[in-house]
């Protein structure tokens, strides 16, 4: 079985896994970070957005033994202790979630679209949810969450 | 997903060596559609052969009229690329509207044709800009490469290292998205180049990519939508599916047709 090292969240992490083991299944039955979800796990649905080496990545479709050496971060990497990340924040402030299934994902996708396209308009915005999917069907206050965050981001 | 045997080779001879010696070994590049297969138990290779930890595959060059792309160079690599803005950018348009983000941060330009989706992008691009696929033992011109669904020219053992696409005076890529998958329903490039003008159409037909001949000739003569908005395309050879009929499929590639050409002339 292959031995993975990488790290998460700024911890260096490692555990053996097995060759089929996917980035996701690692993240929360290894290192029980279970804020990454699972949702289609067909790469559509982007529940388990997380990002690899800054770059948002969808963690059902990549096997552990592909982010050997990498840096992860995961939703549970992104607050400052008691305080919320700015995107975590806009989301609560602006009600971005309705189940909040979908919101770990989100809000990995909408902070790599923020340090990317800082001025991203709302068009771009909804381009760039392609790829996560919210069953609530909560667009409308997921893309002012994002506007907000576009704010308070780079303040 | 049945397990496999996991390798993560550094060098492109070390990644064949380990190719050649497995019983029934794959490649993976950013895994988009493998894995996902593979998941499905569609496909169960005995060894899997990462190439990610291989630098040499990695990479945009431009030089002599020639944009050169490393076969591990993800879509969002090629799309954000300034020299592929400037040299080709509607190969950088095509390459940004590939599936979504997260999949355009895995995805790459040499799993994408190695794999021959018949509604993938890349094929097109490469058919209609007369690209070069370089493996690691010789160059194959696009024509020869994509050689029927799911098929190419690709021996057993055999990787693409790199493809080479030369830089035309005018192009573009239209593609009308299944809205779920983002995948071409059907996708259509036109390339005006010294040799006159090709026409590549992705999506529609049941051997994957082709080239669009009744389109060739009288954009060659000239470049303009007009010149085909009268041409009847013939829905003998295209797929017909849940999402549209050969019928629907023949009508979208006149109409992707025409506004790439309109495209390519703004």
């Amino acid at each position: 079985m292959p031995t993975v090292s990488m790290t998460v969240n700024g911890k260096k992490v490692s555990g053996e896994v097995e060759g089929r083991t996917l980035l996701v299944q690692f993240l929360r039955e290894n290192l029980r970070l279970t804020g990454t979800h699972v949702g289609c796990d067909t790469s559509q649905c982007g529940a388990c957005v997380v990002h690899l080496n800054g770059d948002s990545v969808k963690s059902c479709t990549m096997l552990a033994a592909q982010a050997d050496g990498a840096e992860v971060t995961t939703i549970e990497g992104l607050a400052d202790g008691e305080t919320l990340h700015p995107m975590q924040e806009a989301f609560r402030e602006h009600h971005g979630l309705q189940c909040g299934f979908c919101t770990p994902g989100m809000v990995m996708s909408a902070v790599d679209l923020v340090k990317k396209n800082p001025k991203a308009s709302e068009a771009e915005i909804r381009e760039w949810l392609e790829g996560n999917i919210c069953r609530c069907t909560g667009y409308h206050n997921i893309v002012k969450a994002i506007q907000h965050a576009q704010t308070t981001m780079s303040a | 997903m049945y397990d496999f045997a996991y390798h993560k080779p550094s060098s492109v001879s070390d990644a064949v060596a380990a190719l050649q010696g497995a019983e029934d070994g794959t490649v993976i590049a950013g895994g988009m559609t493998l894995i996902p297969t593979m998941k499905q138990r569609l496909a169960q290779p005995s060894d899997l052969i990462d190439l990610s930890g291989i630098g040499d595959l990695k990479g945009i060059s431009v030089s002599g009229g020639t944009v050169t792309i490393g076969a591990m160079t993800t879509h969002a690599a090629v799309a954000n690329s300034p020299d592929v803005q400037k040299a080709i950018p509607a190969l950088a348009h095509l390459a940004g509207h590939i599936g979504d983000a997260q999949v355009r941060n895995r995805g790459t330009i040499g799993g994408s044709i190695a794999n021959n989706d018949p509604t993938a992008c890349y094929p097109s691009a490469c058919l209609a800009l007369g690209a070069t696929i370089k493996t690691d033992s010789r160059e194959i011109p696009a024509e020869e490469f994509f050689d029927g669904m799911f098929s190419t020219a690709l021996e057993e053992g055999e990787m693409v290292v790199a493809v080479s696409f030369p830089v035309p005076e005018k192009a573009a890529y239209i593609k009308f998205p299944n809205p779920a998958s983002r995948y071409a329903l059907v996708g259509v490039f036109v390339a005006k180049t010294a040799d006159g003008v090709r026409v590549a159409v992705t999506g529609a037909g049941e051997g994957g990519v082709y080239r669009a001949s009744e389109l060739e000739g009288p954009l060659s003569s000239n470049f303009s939508a007009d010149a085909i908005k009268d041409v009847k395309l013939s829905a003998d050879g295209l797929n017909s599916d849940i999402h549209a009929s050969s019928a629907y499929r023949a009508h979208l590639v006149g109409v992707m047709a025409r506004r790439a050409v309109e495209a390519a002339n703004a």
